[in-house]
This record gives C-alpha cells, sequence and structure tokens, in this order.
C-alpha cells in the first residue's frame, strides 16, 4: 500500500488527491480522496498508469499576416510522447491561408491525435 | 477635426471588450462603437496559445486565441462596429474622447464608456534588483510575445522570478522550445498561479519551484549571465549564508499585475487602493455617471470565462443605462471586507438586484466559510475547502437580503 499525492489538471480548482495504490504488475487504485467532483477519480486512474497532456505549439507560415500559426493536438496526447510531437510540430511548415480548426499534421509520432490551428491566419496583403 | 456622437463606446478589445459589445448589443444598443489599439482583436488571449480557457463558458478546454474567436465571430455576427489599430489618449468626465490613428484625430462624444483596457506586468524597474542592467530580462508576457506571435526565441538557459501563473505558463513554453529553466523563484511561502499550473507546467518537466526565495541581484555586462538568489525571512529579507549563484542568460518576472487605468484617471473616476482599479456598484457603474468598468482593468482576475461573464453584465447595464432604464444611481450600501479578506468586488451596492460578490482571501486557507453579514444577521455563507489569494472567491447574494441594509461585511471564518 503506497499513498500518492497528486494535483488534478482537468480544471482551475486544482484539487489535491490522494490516492491509495498497490503497485505490482499493474497499478491499482484503491482509494481516492480530496476530489471536488467526479472527474477526479478518472483523471487520477488516467494519471497513475499513462499520464496524457495537451500540447500547444506554433507552425511557422509563409506568406502570412502573421509568422507563426498556434497549433495544439485535438485530444490528449500520452505525456511520454511529447519530445515526439514536438518535433513533428517544428520540422512542419505551413502556407497561408490557415483557417482555424485546419489539420496541420496528421498523426504525429504513430498518434492518434491531430495537430490542428488555434487562429486564422490570412495571407499577407503587401501595401 | 472630425467629430463624431456614439452611444455605448467601449474601450478595449480584449476579453472584456468583446464581451461587454456582444451583450451591450444583443441587450438591443443600436450603436455600440469597439476603440482596440492593436490591429487584431482578442488582446491577450492571442499570445495564451496554451489550452485550458473556457471550461466553465462554453464546457471545453480551449486556447486563448480558439476562445477570442468564439466572441469574434460573434461581434463579427451582430455587425459591431470596431475602430481597430486606434489608441484613446483621453476621456473626461462628460464622456468625451479624443482618439487617434493613422486616419488622425478624432473627438468621440459618447452617451455611455465601458472601460475594458486590462492590465499589464509589474516590470523589473518596479521591483528594484540590484546589480548590472544587462539584456535578457522580461516580462512573461512579454516573453509569450515574442515566442507565440513574433516567433523571437528569448534565451537558452532561463531562471523565473515569481510564480504567477504566466510565469509557470512559460516556463513549460521555453522548455518545449528547447530552452534549459533552471527554477522558478517566489518570495512568498505560497506559489502565486494556480495549483494546476504547478503540476503541469512545473513538475511534469522537473522545473524546482523554490518559495520564500527571491533574486537579490542580477550579474551580466551585455547579457545576463547569472543570477544570486537567497532565502527570505518573514520580513522579506535575504538570510545571510544563503545567497547561491545561479548561471542563466534570461530572467523572466511574474510578479504581479497592474490593472491599465490611465484613462480612468483622466475622467477622475474614484479608486479602489485594494484592487488598483475603479470603485463599481452592482451595475458596474464608476463613481463617474454613464463610465462602466470590467474585466483586468477592474480587477485582476484568474479565469477569463469570469471576466467574460462579468463584461457581459457591465456592457448590458452600460446598454440599459442609455435607454433610461436604471433608476438615478443609489448605491448606498458599503461592503466592507474584514478579517482574511484582501479586497471585494463590488465596493457598493444598490440592494435592488441580486450580484455576485467577488473577493480574495488574504493568505490561503483550508476547511473555513466565507461570511456575509449586516451587523449580526447572517446574508450569505459559503463553505469552502481551499482558499488561496491566488483564486477568486465568487458569492451570490440576493438582492431580497438587503431591505435596510447599510453595510456588508465580509470575513473569512
Amino acid at each position: 500500500m503506497k499513498r500518492k499525492e497528486l494535483i488534478c489538471i482537468v480544471c482551475p480548482n486544482g484539487c489535491q488527491i490522494q490516492a491509495e495504490i498497490e503497485e505490482g504488475e499493474k497499478i491499482q487504485v484503491n482509494e481516492i480522496t480530496g476530489h471536488l467532483c467526479d472527474k477526479g477519480p478518472e483523471w487520477v486512474e488516467q494519471e497513475l498508469v499513462n499520464p496524457m497532456r495537451t500540447i500547444a505549439s506554433s507552425i511557422m507560415v509563409e506568406g502570412g499576416d502573421f509568422p507563426l500559426v498556434s497549433v495544439r493536438t485535438d485530444s490528449p496526447i500520452p505525456f511520454k510522447s511529447i519530445p515526439e510531437i514536438m518535433k513533428a510540430i517544428k520540422s512542419s511548415k505551413a502556407k497561408a491561408p490557415v483557417q482555424i480548426g485546419d489539420i496541420m499534421v496528421k498523426n504525429p509520432a504513430g498518434t492518434f491525435c491531430n495537430i490542428i490551428a488555434t487562429r486564422t491566419v490570412q495571407t499577407q496583403v503587401l501595401p | 477635426m472630425k467629430s463624431i456622437k456614439r452611444d455605448l463606446v467601449i474601450i478595449g478589445g480584449g476579453p472584456a471588450g468583446l464581451a461587454a459589445a456582444v451583450a451591450a448589443k444583443e441587450f438591443g444598443c443600436p450603436d455600440v462603437l469597439l476603440i482596440e489599439r492593436d490591429r487584431i482583436l482578442g488582446g491577450i488571449l492571442n499570445q495564451c496559445i496554451h489550452d485550458g480557457f473556457g471550461l466553465h463558458r462554453f464546457e471545453e478546454s480551449l486556447t486563448g486565441p480558439e476562445y477570442a474567436q468564439r466572441y469574434i465571430d460573434e461581434f463579427n455576427r451582430l455587425g459591431v462596429d470596431a475602430m481597430m489599430g486606434t489608441i484613446v489618449l483621453s476621456l473626461d468626465r462628460e464622456r468625451n474622447l479624443l482618439v487617434s490613428s493613422r486616419k488622425g484625430f478624432t473627438k468621440i462624444e459618447a452617451g455611455a464608456i465601458v472601460l475594458s483596457m486590462g492590465c499589464r506586468e509589474r516590470t523589473a524597474g518596479a521591483i528594484q534588483i540590484p546589480g548590472t542592467r544587462p539584456s535578457g530580462i522580461y516580462t512573461a508576457g512579454a516573453a509569450q510575445n515574442f515566442i507565440n506571435l513574433q516567433n523571437i526565441m528569448v534565451g537558452k538557459q532561463v531562471v523565473i522570478l515569481g510564480s504567477g501563473d504566466i510565469g509557470m505558463i512559460m516556463a513549460r513554453r521555453m522548455t518545449l522550445e528547447g530552452a534549459k529553466v533552471e527554477s522558478v523563484f517566489e518570495i512568498l511561502p505560497y506559489a502565486g498561479g494556480l495549483a494546476r499550473n504547478i503540476q503541469q507546467c512545473l513538475n511534469d518537466y522537473d522545473i524546482p519551484l523554490h518559495l520564500s526565495t527571491s533574486v537579490i541581484e542580477l550579474h551580466g555586462k551585455s547579457r545576463l549571465s547569472g543570477v544570486t538568489v537567497a532565502n527570505m525571512d518573514e520580513n522579506f529579507l535575504p538570510l545571510p549564508g544563503s545567497e547561491r549563484h545561479i548561471p542563466c542568460d534570461t530572467l523572466l518576472l511574474s510578479v504581479g499585475l497592474i490593472p491599465e487605468n490611465e484613462l480612468s484617471h483622466r475622467a477622475h473616476v474614484t479608486m479602489a487602493p485594494a484592487t488598483g482599479g475603479a470603485g463599481v456598484d452592482d451595475i458596474f457603474m464608476t463613481s463617474v455617471p454613464g463610465i462602466f468598468s470590467c474585466g483586468n482593468v477592474l480587477h485582476v482576475h484568474d479565469l477569463v470565462d469570469h471576466v467574460s461573464e462579468e463584461a457581459a453584465l457591465a456592457g448590458q447595464f452600460a446598454a440599459q443605462f442609455l435607454e433610461g432604464g436604471i433608476p438615478s444611481p443609489d448605491s448606498h450600501i458599503n461592503i466592507v471586507p474584514k478579517q482574511g479578506v484582501r479586497y471585494t468586488l463590488p465596493q457598493h451596492v444598490s440592494g435592488l438586484r441580486d450580484f455576485t460578490l467577488s473577493l480574495r482571501v488574504t493568505e490561503p486557507l483550508k476547511d473555513r466559510a466565507v461570511w456575509v453579514r449586516d451587523g449580526d444577521r447572517k446574508v450569505a455563507r459559503k463553505k469552502m475547502v481551499r482558499l488561496h489569494p491566488a483564486e477568486m472567491i465568487r458569492v451570490k447574494i440576493k438582492g431580497e437580503k438587503l431591505q435596510n441594509t447599510r453595510t456588508l461585511e465580509v470575513s473569512v471564518e
């Protein structure tokens, strides 16, 4: 039996959650306390087995009214695949125009997520 | 000089201004003009490319630009008028504005005004760190702007002073972009930002957070070469012998936000020292009739969702004021912060309607209740598991409970 302290990242409440766990081949979660809502225990179970995160960054845009388009993963990705996904984001380039919601990179690093644009970048109009 | 008359003028096109404009237009105000100094709407949300916005408002986790776009779409759908690339130079008690853009100066006579100029960051100059004055020292938000909007990387080896949310967000961002973030130092014995950011921005990337510790000297000639940090005693003085040198080429400051109230001062709006913003009543009207205030220029929020909610009310009340639908202001009930409460907002109310009381506590506490009392009579009580100065507390108050009330006292017990 082991006690683990976690800060829930689901919402701004940031509950400090305690979990009683048993470590074996598979982590078994016995008791979860300290959460204010039902999403807490769900998150803790996921966090202890395979932590997931949403990652945001940006991609260079050619010929846009901004040099960058901000992007994010369209669903949470395994924490351990962040370096590979950042590599995929950094090595990609885009051409204006880009619409908010456009898929910029499909299934980076063999994941099920897509990298989507979180803003619109128009074609630059030269004066 | 061109001179025009407008019904409702909203100053600032960030989340507060957008929500106020949309709400005023939806309420039925025919003539709403929003003035924005940048070339795009959305304000600081544009550079906040991380997710976590909108959980209350839209029940999903959006990035800053996505959250802004929801309001910009609504703004455009309603056909609200905007003057972009335009700065307001002056404002007086009679609601006359002087604005400047590339097209020249314009005088505007406004029927009502919503102040939604947001806030700015406390700078290196404001906290007066001894030592040299090299390059490589930025406020966290300035670094965020460089990296996320202008594609300029600001440094390789980073120390962050202050544990506000932007500082922690930038610790993660700089790490993902390949910089080495050495540490975050916080002079107070507790973190300044949200707990979840300690987890997902610092703990996730093994970035240590040192509490009761501060930067006491800067080193370097042309570029920053390092900082000296020291543990602090309870009077915020360095503990002798605890000094240590940390090599770095960049120092980011996340040491507080200041509501940007230069225009409010020009209009002789009465200010509230505890918030750094205007004093307002339950319709978000300042001491100057017809001038309203909302968002971070009124008091610094931790969640944009609350900014939008508050600003929408301010916009709606401003529209109501223009229609003559608001009886002459009589906000005679004073709200007084007592034990454990740093500030409350609004500062005074009419008792004519329900309102949300926003407040911050003075120190982190557990298992307490926020009490709102009229003398010995309980008006409202909210039990809380965790109370933290970084987290704004909101308590709903019923107007019907304020008959014959002169003063409301708010305390944590």
